[in-house]
């Protein structure tokens, strides 16, 4: 194009570090380098499937659901995952799988955009709505409970509702196109409220709950959110960009904005943050019933020997989870309401559903899900972990 | 004087009444990009509230991804980059939904 009257010369400090052939267009925040549009798909593309070989993500044969909104990280997973899957040969079928939360103009239109995506990845698409699961739509749930809870009641019904899309597709993996910004802001978040037991668990590439017939992936686990945008927007693919309707989680927000004023002063904080919130270990919480008074032991001798005490008496024993609630049986505990693989006698969606129908939406959840009833801020922190 | 176009996208456009593209021309002889953002905060931004999502400490808000045809603003000297005629600014939200 005639665009430019004065034709630029390129110089050699603006090539692409990795071809030297190349204008430069972008800066990889990550370590930096200066790369050309080619170079950068390229390095990109061949980074999210190094994650993929390494964390054994997949096996041949294997049929994966594609969570899929129709914003920018799952439309780039969607294309990704298509363009890997045949340059590689992994030999998966891929599948969109597309959530209707049922919020009249926000998901109208991005369900348009996951639809023109099955178009252009020649994907089957699966889309389950809340409506039809739970027979609420999250329109009616806002106008039951006020705007302030909503992101809570939609994580944790949405996280079921992908489950089970995914289980009446007969589909056992679901990818999920969370980054590695994400990541990092679940880490801070976690960090910032003390909630140290789930900053490990909330970077694992792969989660698979206990008894869960439904294992969950996140490919994008070291991908930054500029890449992921700069590459949809290179590529032009379609996707989707406006905010919920309902407010975000003012929380994440919080996060968000420290992370991206980090980032602007040190790039690879985000990489980092993944990195430390992998290392934080805590020993897991014991304690035996026949002597529920004993402590936790102090020392590594102590612990050696409570071991060997521990392994003699497994079936005496309870376990304290992270979250402070406790397993009585191991796994396999099914909602006695919805049939859904639950901690609980009853699940979380249940409980939610249960209050909504009773109108008293948050004394009820109060009362099911902390031990302690100190306020709200407790009930949203545990409500909050169980989406992701 | 220079003529450039603005594009606003990944869901940007909110912050600016629903606009996407503009077509604009800067005065000057050899007018920075500053000066063109300056011009979209001040006159294109009907609500107060919103000035802060585009612009935080005199500059582009961190998040918001801004490309000099195509090009990363931070390979081309940022907001003192030099106004070319038909160049095209594209500031794109990376903080909307995903
Ligand atoms: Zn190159
Ligand atoms: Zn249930």
């Amino acid at each position: 194009m005639e665009n430019n009257t004065r034709k630029k010369e390129v110089k050699v400090g603006q090539l692409c570090q990795l071809c030297h052939c190349r204008k430069a267009v972008m800066k990889r925040p990550k370590n930096l380098q200066k790369l050309c549009k080619e170079c950068f798909y390229h390095v990109f593309e061949t980074e999210i499937h190094l994650t993929i070989i390494k964390e054994k993500l997949f096996y041949k044969g294997e049929t994966i659901a594609i969570g899929a909104s129709g914003g920018k990280d799952s439309t780039v997973l969607a294309s990704i995952m298509k363009t890997l899957n045949e340059r590689y040969n992994y030999g998966l079928n891929l599948v969109l799988l597309s959530v209707d939360e049922g919020i009249v103009g926000y998901r109208d239109d991005s369900l348009a955009t996951v639809k023109r995506n099955q178009q252009q990845y020649q994907m089957p698409l699966e889309i389950v709505s809340y409506k039809d699961l739970y027979n609420w739509t999250m329109d009616e749930i806002v106008s039951c409970t006020g705007v302030k809870s909503s992101c809570t009641y939609c994580g944790v019904l949405r996280r079921q509702a992908l489950d089970r899309g995914a289980i009446k597709l007969d589909i056992h993996h679901v990818v999920t196109g969370h980054n590695a910004d994400d990541m990092a802001e679940t880490v801070l978040m976690n960090l910032l409220r003390g909630d140290a037991a789930r900053i490990e668990s909330s970077v694992n590439v792969t989660t698979n709950s206990i008894g869960s017939p439904v294992k969950r992936s996140k490919p994008f686990k070291y991908t930054y959110q500029k890449e992921i945008v700069l590459y949809a927007h290179y590529k032009k693919l379609d996707y989707f960009s406006t905010e919920c309707t309902y407010a975000p989680e003012a929380f994440r927000g919080t996060a968000r904005v420290l992370l991206k004023n980090l980032e602007s002063v040190r790039p690879s904080c985000i990489i980092d943050i993944i990195h430390s919130g992998g290392h934080f270990k805590l020993k897991p919480k014991r304690i035996r019933t026949n002597t529920p008074k004993k402590n936790i032991p102090q020392n590594t001798n102590n612990n050696n020997k409570n071991k060997h005490n521990n392994n003699n008496n497994t079936d005496k024993e309870i376990e304290i989870r992270p979250d402070g609630s406790v397993s009585i049986v191991k796994d396999g505990n099914r909602c006695e309401r919805c049939g859904y693989l639950s901690m609980n006698k009853i699940c979380k969606a249940c409980i939610l559903l249960q209050g909504l129908e009773a109108n008293r939406p948050k004394m009820i959840i109060g009362e099911s899900l902390t031990s302690s009833s100190d306020g709200a801020a407790k009930l949203s922190k545990t409500l909050e972990g169980l989406s992701f | 004087m220079v003529k450039v176009k603005v594009e606003f996208l990944g869901g940007l456009d909110q912050t600016f009444n629903g606009i996407k593209n503009l077509k604009l021309e800067i005065d000057g002889e050899e007018p920075k990009l500053i000066e063109l953002i300056n011009k979209l905060s001040n006159e294109y931004i009907s609500n107060e509230k919103d000035f802060e999502m585009f612009i935080q400490e005199g500059t582009i808000r961190p998040g918001i991804l801004v490309l000099i045809n195509d090009t990363d603003w931070e390979l081309e000297d940022k907001e003192d980059y030099i106004l070319d005629d038909g160049d095209l600014i594209s500031f794109t939200s990376t903080l909307h939904g995903g």
